[in-house]
């Protein structure tokens, strides 16, 4: 059920439409509650040309190419929207996971993994975020959340995972 | 295969399969050339002891790959002296080498075994060992004369009493076990609802070094075998904490940090202090190894585009690159001699364990799996243990590091992964 439902998200985080709320996202860390005082979808300024309304906080994965690490231009409103919350609010604090698909070394997963959670942070701290507010960490890909051997899986593993404070 | 040899191994894959349900089964896949015949006959008086001493014998024989169990069966009374021995007998079932001895309760309540190596064709003895046990140490004992049968037949020394360290995954449940080396006598060092990865043997075979996920990151911690709770950790940095290798003298625990951005390798004590930076790159370093004379550490980096093996000094300093075929080459590990680098390619997607001679630069592919992964040498460089999948399904697989030998060692529904052979025991 909670994996369909993962499923279901996911498919609505890549392809959905990015004005449908999706309020009942919870973020990869299973059983994690929802930070207190968190706003669902405040209107966020964002990109220029992108209507604000589009950008909420309930996103928090990014999701990346076979062995990748750089950040997708679609991502950038995401983790501008989170960087300026994080600024907005200095007593947040964020640990950002990053994920691999199966293949390969465990141990050069974390590494690859350890890059992917570092490129968030970066663009976060750029967005307005201080170091202290995020920490980069990395899973490899011993926390799966889909566990089959096909790329439609795979693609689902190969993500960042932003979590505020209490979602951890 | 002989009927006995076959017997044992379908009653050891029963017996394992049943009661003993966390164990490892063995299966046997290749064989190996230049095989000894040798004749383990049943001990006189063995049936007081727990376990069949001499059938576990014949298991860790054949299952080296170096030793043929000959049939013994239709022996009415085992010999237990040389001139007991019907040679011409022995010769006839083309036996190069045979095992006599006998069991015998002590008048204390201990028990003891002896035992002796004969030489068929010479019609003589080659060795010979009494031992003093318990009930509870007859496996112990019957890997411990395996280990002195193959030493004196081989030349080489014996792994058969040494242990094993692996991860079983089991639903949401993940442990650390620690077993013999033919995957008996499992006992769990840690259990937890989080991953644990890559564990790593001290020198001494008394701690081991292991990265937990318990606080959603990983962190490295060194614990000892004799403990049953996780201790303090020993690196928590900010970021990720993993892939600790120790030195071989045991004073020095390389691992990879990430606390000053990108994935490095630093060196500390096993306590964690004297923290010190041994990398400097904007690439990922990752996975350090130790070459066995303790002067060099071979590592997994980025720096050229692809993963790549290389090898720098242990104090530090410019690395030279290893490995130049294909964009995936990761895992070093460095066999006790010093002669081989096992490593893990991708080769068309596949993911095999590669062998290559450093004073030849040789390359030999050593497995033809899916996803094999984690190579770890015994400690006589004799086989590598290493994680495969069969059937979706993590089982550990071992292989000659000639390649010329292969097995599986399974446990039923679970993963088992990350193997780490620990080292030769009273070192």
């Amino acid at each position: 059920m909670k994996k369909a439902l993962f499923s279901a998200l996911t498919v609505a985080l890549l392809y959905g439409c990015a004005s449908t709320p999706v309020e009942t996202e919870k973020p990869a860390a299973s059983g994690a509650e929802p930070a207190q005082g968190l706003p669902v979808s405040p209107p966020l300024a964002a990109r220029p040309g992108q209507p604000a309304a589009q950008i909420d906080l309930s996103k928090r994965s990014v999701f990346y190419d076979y062995d990748k690490y750089d950040i997708k231009d679609e991502y950038r409103p995401v983790l501008q929207a989170h960087g300026k919350y994080l600024a907005e609010n200095r007593g947040k604090k964020m640990l950002i996971q990053g994920n691999c698909d199966e293949r390969g070394s465990r141990e050069y997963n974390i590494a690859l993994g350890q890059r992917r959670a570092e490129g968030v942070r970066r663009m976060l701290v750029l967005m307005g975020a201080t170091e202290k507010q995020v920490e980069p960490v990395s899973l490899g890909e011993e926390k799966p959340r889909c566990s089959d051997h096909s790329e439609g899986c795979w693609s689902q593993n190969r993500r960042s995972d932003m979590l505020y404070s209490g979602e951890y | 295969m002989s009927p006995r040899t076959f017997a044992a191994l379908l009653a050891a894959i029963l017996l394992l399969a049943g009661p003993a349900r966390a164990q490892l089964t063995i299966e046997i896949i290749g064989g190996g050339a230049n095989q000894i015949p040798i004749a383990v006959l049943p001990f006189a008086g063995e049936s007081m002891l727990p376990q069949s001493i001499t059938e576990i014998i014949e298991q860790d024989l054949s299952r080296s790959g170096r030793f043929r169990a000959i049939f013994v069966g239709g022996v009415n009374t085992p010999p237990t002296e040389i001139a007991q021995v019907d040679f011409p007998e022995w010769k006839s079932r083309l036996a190069d080498a045979m095992v006599i001895g006998q069991a015998q309760r002590l008048p204390d309540g201990k028990l003891e075994v002896r035992f002796r190596l004969l030489d068929v064709i010479k019609q003589s003895q080659i060795g010979g060992i009494a031992f003093t046990l318990t009930a509870a140490q007859t496996r112990l004992t019957a890997h411990k004369i395996a280990d002195f049968i193959y030493e004196k037949m081989t030349g080489e020394r014996g792994v058969f009493s040494t242990r094993i360290a692996y991860i079983v995954k089991q639903g949401p449940r993940y442990e650390l076990r620690v077993a013999d080396a033919d995957g008996q006598n499992a006992q769990s060092i840690l259990i937890s609802s989080e991953p644990i990865m890559s564990p790593a043997w001290a020198p001494d075979g008394t701690r081991m070094a292991y990265v937990s996920f318990q606080n959603k990151k990983p962190i490295l911690f060194v614990q000892s075998l004799s403990a049953s709770k996780q201790p303090a950790p020993v690196a928590n940095y900010r970021g990720s904490n993993s892939a600790p290798a120790w030195s071989p003298d045991g004073k020095q625990l390389a691992a990879v940090l990430t606390k000053d951005g990108t994935s490095q390798i630093y060196l500390m004590s096993p306590d964690g202090g004297n923290l010190r930076r041994l990398t400097v790159s904007q690439a990922i370093d990752t996975e350090p190894f130790f070459t066995p004379d303790g002067q060099s550490i071979y590592f997994t980096s980025d720096r050229g585009g692809s993963p790549q093996i290389y090898r720098m000094p242990a104090s530090g300093g410019e690395p030279v690159r290893m490995t130049f075929e294909g964009d995936y080459n990761v895992s070093p590990r460095v066999s006790p001699d010093g002669k081989i680098l096992a490593y893990i390619s991708r080769v068309n997607g596949r993911f095999q364990l590669m062998a290559m001679d450093l004073e030849s630069k040789q390359i030999q592919t050593l497995t033809d799996g899916l996803r094999d992964e984690s190579p770890s040498f015994a400690p006589n460089g004799r086989i590598i243990l290493y994680a495969t999948d069969i059937d979706d399904r993590g089982v550990l697989a071992a292989v000659s590091s000639d390649g010329r030998f292969r097995q599986r060692l399974g446990i039923q529904a679970a993963d088992v992964r990350e193997p780490s052979w620990g080292p030769f025991l009273g070192n």
